[in-house]
């Protein structure tokens, strides 16, 4: 794999979403706020505040951290099989010398990068709000590159396996919703059964929910271990991306 | 010179063979055209030919280099002209183009006054700007061509060039084939159509069930068998117009 020829084709990504940037990108915005007004103001009358934190401050840097994982596996799920199958765009990179490997290392720093950057703007909306206690919040910006690897990793995992498009139904809804919905965003999970703590160690939304929550609070200590876990993560999982992507590539 | 040379070469896709055992040589400067009906194997073997597939079994040497040990290498001398439309959908006639030169490492400059330069020879200039999908179908196959032409590629891989084209797009297609050859490029095609064959080809392979049953100048295959190439390539795919 060689790292240039893998930008060649995050330069390609990148050039087709700033053209198109303005018909989506709205709406990738409305979604969070949407959650926050709703929960954070609506179900936050009720709650009041979570740890002595008000509802909808408790819920705000989770926003960040789903944004941030959804920006990536619509990216790297949806985007990906259409630029390999009906665009047959890889058919068109694959024909220069940007061979498999570059080609699938270009997939996953754009997804990352598109994680990276939504993350941010989220962050940036959600602290104009004053949602955010500390300035210390900005740390999370690479550590949301690194977390959006993961997930693109994970989405790239799903393209090589998955025979069309609508099974990316069960890649949404068995495993993106349950990961969303018991990540710690809207509540804290150990007033759950012990058993969904131990399922969420294993999700990286569960981290980086941590990591937008304790950085967002001044605390950054406290999330030393899921940095860790990130960080990790993303190391480990690279090779079983590229290894199934290839099978599927590589006719 | 040989530019290609294959020998005993290969391609099972699980337990199709997609293509059986075939040799073949192509000098310098010449043009090739794989013949056969759909599912001869003759695409597979062009997808060989640019390190786009990896062969199961045999040798395949572009350049004097191997498929497997110099893909990168290889690809920058070659274009590609594939059988679909493989353009992208969001850029323009122009950035199709230029994102393109791009994986070469061409550098913006250079690209943009080559871009202008093929789209000027294939007849797109006032398209420059157009979507993709405003283009005619003759259009999207001429911006492929001019794609493939972005490297100032020695080898010219053209997968069905002329396929779905009315007689005015496909001689249109003809004519910048035939500047190619007469600049000096080497052309491998394959093709359906027996008269683009003979009008292009300096040689054929015949190909049937990934197997090449004969190699040969159109000509000399026309003094040996009698008849046009059409009749010759009938008989000799074991077809006739019944079928």
């Amino acid at each position: 794999m060689q790292i240039k020829r893998a930008f060649r084709v995050w330069q390609r990504h990148a050039k087709v979403y700033t053209k198109l940037y303005k018909s989506s990108i709205a709406l990738n915005f409305v979604e969070p706020i949407l959650y926050l007004a709703a929960l954070g103001l609506g179900l936050g009358a009720f709650v009041k505040e979570i740890r002595g934190v008000p509802y909808i401050n408790f819920i705000a840097p989770g926003i960040i951290a789903s944004s941030s994982m959804f920006a990536a596996t619509y990216e790297c799920s949806y985007g990906t099989f259409v630029r390999m199958t009906f665009q047959k765009t890889f058919d068109a990179i694959l024909a220069t010398p940007v061979n498999v490997d570059d080609l699938i290392a270009g997939e996953l720093m754009w997804g990352a990068t598109k994680s990276m950057l939504y993350g941010t703007i989220i962050m940036t909306v959600i602290s104009l709000f004053g949602l955010v206690h500390s300035p210390l919040v900005v740390l999370v910006v690479p550590l949301l590159f690194m977390s959006g690897l993961i997930f693109a990793e994970i989405s790239l995992m799903f393209v090589a396996i998955v025979p069309g498009i609508d099974s990316f139904n069960y890649f949404y809804t068995l495993l993106m919703t349950p990961m969303f919905l018991f990540s710690g965003i809207f509540f804290p999970i150990d007033t759950l059964p012990p058993v969904v703590s131990k399922i969420a160690f294993f999700t990286p939304l569960y981290h980086l929910v941590n990591i937008c929550r304790s950085f967002a609070s001044g605390m950054p200590s406290a999330s030393v271990s899921d940095v860790a876990w990130v960080l990790i993560a993303a190391i480990v999982l690279a090779p079983y991306s590229f290894r199934l992507m290839r099978r599927r590539l590589i006719k | 010179m040989h530019i290609i040379s294959a020998k005993g070469l290969t391609k099972d896709y699980g337990s199709l063979r997609a293509v059986d055992h075939i040799d073949f040589e192509i000098r310098k400067g010449e043009s090739f055209g794989f013949l056969g009906p759909n599912g001869a194997g003759k695409t597979t073997v062009m997808g060989i030919i640019y390190c786009f597939m990896p062969p199961t079994s045999g040798a395949i040497k572009v350049f004097g280099m191997d498929v497997a040990e110099e893909p990168g290498k290889i690809k920058s001398r070659i274009g590609v002209m594939p059988q679909d439309d493989n353009l992208d959908p969001d850029l323009s006639v122009f950035e199709n183009l230029i994102v393109y030169a791009r994986y070469f490492d061409i550098p913006k400059k250079v690209s943009s006054a080559l871009a202008w330069e093929l789209l000027e020879f294939v007849d797109l200039r006032e398209k420059a700007h157009a979507h993709i999908k405003n283009l005619s179908g003759g259009m999207k196959r001429r911006l492929l061509l001019a794609r493939a032409l972005i490297n100032n590629p020695e080898l010219l891989i053209l997968d069905e060039p002329t396929v779905g084209l009315d007689p005015h797009g496909r001689r249109s297609v003809w004519e910048r084939m035939d500047h190619l050859k007469s600049k000096g490029a080497t052309l491998v095609l394959t093709t359906h159509y027996m008269e683009e064959a003979e009008k292009i080809c300096d040689r054929v392979a015949i190909m049937d069930s990934g197997k090449i049953i004969t190699i040969d100048s159109p000509s000399s295959l026309g003094a040996a068998h009698g008849g046009t190439l059409e009749d010759i390539y009938l008989k000799l795919t074991g077809r006739t117009l019944a079928d």
